[in-house]
């Protein structure tokens, strides 16, 4: 931990004319993430200033979809009747993460913005490129297991641990920001980057770039998200998948399917996006597809058993999406989200 | 009615929930400071130089200790009571911390920095500068250069770790049909809720040093020795304080740097220092269950005999602790086998010390025992429960002992009938509901039933209350709760009026809670003192003309429902707080003591059960859900149900971690821990914990004490990862012998 300032902001504008000049500045919300790393060193802000009590706390009918402010929690977001009725997938990724407790402090502009469970990048005596850039990449040659099949680079490996930034990229929602430069919209999927040989950025946001709300956009089709986990509960995604789909006439109209845990952003697979539409939906298609999906997959020493749960769970997720398969439990619930379901006998409640 | 074996609540729950009981982080010390610890990045080497003018410039620094200024320690003893500190087999790290710059696993500590608020310290820690000289770490069991046999398990005769029963060898080349399996288990880590904590404080008593502790220690007077020695002090000079600990599964005994750092830092500053740890510091100071490879081999007969079995482990320890995972424990005494080897091998790696874990080898042991023995079944088409019975073990293998107690035969009995093992169809693989395998395993149980010797004070006060007290320990197990039971029956008082206290040096002697002995040591030592005071106060009442007892002899005398009365009419007597209050006594005290006696040398004492698991595999994604967990245990007579059920359930549940999720990974390279936060590293969830059912017999032991009581703070945990393992073989057919049984273990590849 290291000594720094606190400062509660007034408004957004005030927010970013804190942040922006200043490199050692953060913006702090429900400080989840943050806080974590300050205590363990690996953040280390000089100024944090407050958005988390920001006007930006209200969910609202926007161009036929849904604009929910950059300060509503977790909790609230994912039991919002229209986000749980019209954007299951929202839910269920919200759900199926992190704890109630984390849940309620969480925002939704915090939650895609936390960092990567990379263990060396929790760990300051390592050589990291995101922690440090130019130190080196202790994931690499070490322990694995939670890291990257798609897009890393020489200089980190790490995936994006977020669920919700998995639903949100196959849903192409919007992220309305307001920079130094006045506001800006940018696509779900743009605002993650890859590693690149610039690891330490994990968006394209610029510092003091402040969110101010996440658009979801009109839509009428059907969303849902799996998660798998090495516990029932509480525990982040080894593997993910979000679909989000249209259907008519029996047939597939537009899929996006974005995968989570395989790379340093949601994974779109557009190669199979294209291949699903206007297609039959099938077992068979799917499986095709889940095995295109994998086909440039770049597994590491611990963490090739990704390849074989991704294809399954993408298959799995398409099934249950296009109603092949039924859900697990109720859509835009934590039961619908986890694949294997709770220990006992119980089944999910219906 | 005796307020033993009722399901009274935990008389400290409320203190608990309310966050009135006082842990050791919590005590408010005036004058206390902060300690930081700055702790080894590297695994093996020297600390070439270490910068510390930045820290001790920084903000509220008071001082910064390294190896090159600390104070000087005397070394550990050799022994303390009866368990061997050093060498191979001893329990501890002999290597005294802060006293060279030599570095022999990461996360060891290489300073303290105190300040005067715990933040100014952590920020002060974070400009400590080490430069390294580093060496290649020894990371490997099977390349380490040091392995060593070690002879016994903590200096116990009665427990070597080298050991052959007849002639395995032959037996093996002759029998009809032979398995050889390989088991391998993780390292894990205690990671009890409430971390490591020390306070201390230096005073001057009588011109002389005097140390006061608040440790989380639940070895008081273990603690208390190894304080006085390594700081060269009288034994009377030492006062350790811990009335509560949140936890400790094996931790918080065995090692001692962290409450030496805090002393050291203590004396340095001259002011009361805390030194609370960190989460991360737990996977480096705390202990660990060490990593294990485990070779069994069984000889049979084709109807299931077993007439050879051999038990070979290789398992690790620290450079400087010789602690070894003993795990042929089960294997030794389950099953009426008559040639039998076990070989325990020790690979001194630059890793943390290990230390017992609950179930310290019964645990990691008994898996692969009970797993392998499910493998024999199959192989020999044979139930896994009829096995087992065929080898019914009549006496202790090993050494031809009669039980004290044993009704294992009921215990499969009932355990079968509760998860409804018959129903099954035992083919493995042939079980499925939707996109889920579905299998049923089973492993038997075991643990001993130890008994140590301690004291307990026992006082009557004037007002009828009564005040129990041994320096015995409240780990969240319910002692405090199950001596009040033991102490209101054996004063013939109601609980409401009796008083338990423990977690204090100063008390009367109690042992280290540990092995599962707490409850069958102190609770015949209560009893003991209960039994001198009331002796006491007959004699007073006796000599009292005043009394209605007056000129009755003691033996003529008992209690009754807080009065002494005649035993030949018993409506002749009087309250207690009379006889004291007629006296003008404010109190009457006794002190007295219980210890096991010759029945040790007679009896084979342990508690046995059998557990059974229904799993759920989906082996697509590889998740694995434990849907049942049934346990019959044979635990002895209980003082407390609730309790008990709480002890055994919790048990069970880490058991289930072990088996479904909990590894420390340390860095192949460098040997740091990998994960060290517990949303990485995994213990169970609520959701994955079944709803367990267990039972007990409840038939008391009539060889260990006249309570009849066994402990039960280990069984729950073992057993249970052999018949999850076992359920998963059931499910798919596929035999896992690495734990834990993680998705990528399990999912199709
Ligand atoms: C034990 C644990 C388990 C977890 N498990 C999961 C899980 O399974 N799945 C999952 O998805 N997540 C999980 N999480 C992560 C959790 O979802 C995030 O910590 C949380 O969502 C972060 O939100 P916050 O508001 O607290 O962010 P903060 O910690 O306050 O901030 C996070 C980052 O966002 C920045 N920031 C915050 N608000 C804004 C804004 N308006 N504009 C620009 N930048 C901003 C901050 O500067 C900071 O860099 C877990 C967390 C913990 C601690
Ligand atoms: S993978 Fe990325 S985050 Fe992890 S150590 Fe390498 S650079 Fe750091």
């Amino acid at each position: 931990m290291h000594p720094f300032q606190y400062q509660r902001a007034e408004s957004a504008e005030q927010a970013v004319a804190a942040v922006a000049p200043n490199p050692a500045a953060t913006f702090i919300a429900g400080g989840t993430s943050h806080v974590d790393l300050m205590k363990e060193d690996v953040h280390r802000p000089a100024l944090l200033v407050d958005v988390s009590a920001l006007p930006l706390r209200e969910i609202s009918a926007f161009e036929g979809g849904l604009r929910i402010g950059a300060g509503v929690s977790n909790t609230a977001a994912a039991y919002h009747a229209d986000v749980q009725r019209r954007y299951p997938a929202v839910s269920e990724a919200l759900l199926a993460g992190a704890s109630m407790q984390i849940r309620n402090m969480a925002t939704m502009a915090g939650n895609p913005l936390q960092r990567t469970r990379c263990p060396y990048f929790r760990d300051p005596t390592q050589a990291c490129n995101k922690r440090q850039p130019g130190s080196g990449c202790a994931a690499i040659g070490g322990y694995n297991h939670v890291h990257a099949l798609f897009g890393a680079s020489a200089a980190c490996i790490a995936t994006h641990p977020s669920d919700l930034a998995v639903a949100l990229s196959a849903l192409d929602a919007r992220v309305q920001t307001l920079g130094p430069r006045g506001p800006r919209t940018i696509a779900f999927p743009e605002l993650h980057r890859l590693p690149g040989d610039t690891p330490h950025l994990d968006t394209v946001l610029a510092h003091g770039e402040l969110i101010t709300s996440i658009d979801l956009l009109a839509f009428t089709g059907r969303s849902h998200y799996l998660k798998v986990r090495e516990r029932a509960s509480y525990a982040y995604a080894l593997v993910s998948c979000a679909v989000a789909l249209e259907m008519s006439g029996g047939k597939l109209q537009r899929v996006r399917v974005a995968l989570g845990g395989v790379a340093h952003k949601p994974w779109r697979l557009p190669a199979v996006e294209a291949m699903l539409a206007e297609q039959p939906p099938s077992e068979k298609l799917f499986r095709a597809a889940a095995q295109a999906a994998f086909a440039d997959a770049r597994p590491l020493k611990h963490n090739a058993y990704k390849v074989p749960m991704g294809r399954d769970l993408l298959v799995r997720a398409l099934l249950e999406t296009s109603g092949l398969r039924p859900l697990q439990g109720p859509a835009g619930t934590a039961f619908a989200a986890s694949v294997g379901g709770v220990a006992g006998q119980l089944a999910a409640p219906r | 009615m005796p307020a033993t074996g009722k399901p009274l609540d935990r008389v400290d729950g409320r203190l608990k929930v309310t966050g009135a009981a006082r842990y050791t982080a919590e005590w408010d010390v005036p004058g206390l400071v902060y300690g930081a610890v700055v702790d080894s990045s590297i695994a093996h080497g020297t600390v070439q130089a270490i910068d510390v003018a930045a820290a001790r410039n920084a903000p509220g620094v008071l001082a910064v200790l390294t190896h090159e200024n600390a104070p000087r320690l005397q070394p550990l003893p050799d022994k303390v009571g009866e368990t061997q500190f050093r060498g191979e087999g001893g329990i501890t790290e002999t290597r005294q911390p802060l006293q060279s710059a030599a570095i022999e696993y990461a996360g060891q500590p290489l300073a303290v920095v105190v300040a005067d608020t715990y933040e100014r310290a952590r920020h002060a820690a974070t400009l400590v500068r080490v430069t390294y000289a580093g060496q290649a770490p020894q990371l490997a069991m099977a390349t380490a250069s040091r392995k060593t046999l070690p002879e016994t398990f903590l200096g116990n005769n009665k427990e070597k770790l080298q050991v052959t029963v007849g002639n395995p060898e032959a037996a093996l080349a002759a029998a009809p049909v032979r398995l050889e399996a390989v088991y391998e288990s993780a390292i894990t880590h205690h990671n009890p809720l409430e971390l490591l904590a020390t306070i201390a404080r230096w005073e001057k008593r009588d011109g002389a040093d005097f140390l006061t502790l608040y440790d989380t220690t639940r070895a008081l007077e273990v603690l208390q020795e190894v304080m006085a020695t390594s700081l060269a002090l009288p034994k009377e000079s030492v006062h350790v304080i811990c009335p509560f600990i949140g936890g400790a599964f094996g931790a918080k005994g065995w090692l001692y740097a962290p409450p030496l750092l805090t002393a050291m830092a203590a004396r340095v500053v001259g002011r009361p220092v805390k030194i609370e740890w960190r989460r991360q510091d737990m996977f480096a100071v705390a202990g660990q269950r060490a990593a294990t490879r485990q070779t069994l081999t069984l000889g049979a007969t084709r109807d299931g005999r077993i007439t050879a079995l051999r038990h070979d482990t290789l398992t690790h320890s620290s450079q400087s602790s010789g602690f070894t995972e003993p795990c042929a424990r089960v294997s030794r005494m389950l099953y009426a086998v008559p040639n039998m080897s076990f070989a325990h091998q020790l690979a001194h790696l630059h890793l943390p010390s290990p230390c017992p874990m609950r179930g310290p080898g019964e645990t990691v042991g008994g898996w692969a025992l009970e797993c392998a023995i499910d493998e024999l079944a199959a192989k020999l088409n044979l139930d896994p429960v009829e096995l087992r019975l065929r080898n019914y073990a009549e006496k202790n293998p090993e050494t031809g002992k009669p039980w004290s107690s044993k009704h294992l035969r009921e215990c499969y009995a009932r355990g079968r009938q509760l998860i409804g093992w018959d129903a099954r169809n035992p083919q493995p693989r042939s079980m499925r509901e939707g996109t889920q395998l579905i299998g049923y395993g089973m492993a038997t149980t075991m643990y001993p039933a130890g008994r140590r010797e301690a004291k307990a004070r026992a006082t009557l006060f004037a007002d009828g209350r009564a005040l129990v007290q041994s320096a015995t320990h409240e780990l969240g197990n319910g002692a405090y709760t199950v001596f009040r039971q033991i102490s209101a029956d054996a004063l013939a008082l109601p609980v409401e009026r009796v008083r338990f206290e423990l977690g204090d040096s100063s008390l009367p002697s109690a042992p280290t809670t540990g092995g599962s002995t707490t409850t069958a040591t102190v609770g015949p030592a209560a009893q003991a003192a209960a039994q001198a005071v009331l002796e006491a106060l007959k004699s007073l009442a006796g000599r009292d003309p005043a009394s209605p007892l007056h000129g009755a002899a003691p033996e003529a005398i008992e209690a009754r429902e807080g009065r002494l009365v005649l035993k030949s009419s018993p409506a002749t007597g009087e309250e207690y707080g009379a006889i004291l209050r007629r006296t003008k006594l404010p109190s009457l005290v006794a002190t007295d003591g219980a210890k096991p006696g010759e029945e040790r040398e007679k009896y084979s004492f342990y508690s046995f059960g059998a557990v059974f698991a229904q799993v759920r595999v989906d082996e697509a994604s590889g998740t694995l859900r434990v849907a049942r967990l049934c346990g019959v245990y044979d635990v002895g007579r209980l003082m407390n149900p609730k309790t008990a059920h709480s002890q055994i359930i919790g048990g069970m549940a880490m058991g289930l971690g072990a088996t479904l999720m909990e590894a420390t990974h340390y860095d192949a390279r460098t040997g740091r821990a990998v994960v060290r936060n517990l949303a990485d590293y995994h213990v169970p969830s609520m959701a994955d914990t079944p709803d367990m059912q267990v039972e007990w017999l409840g038939i008391p032991d009539p060889h260990i004490s006249e309570l009849g009581a066994r402990g039960i703070g280990e069984i729950g945990c073992v057993g249970t990862a052999a018949a999850i393992t076992n359920a998963v073989f059931h499910a798919t057919g596929r035999r896992l012998r690495s734990l834990p049984l993680t998705p990528d273990k399990l999912v199709n590849s």
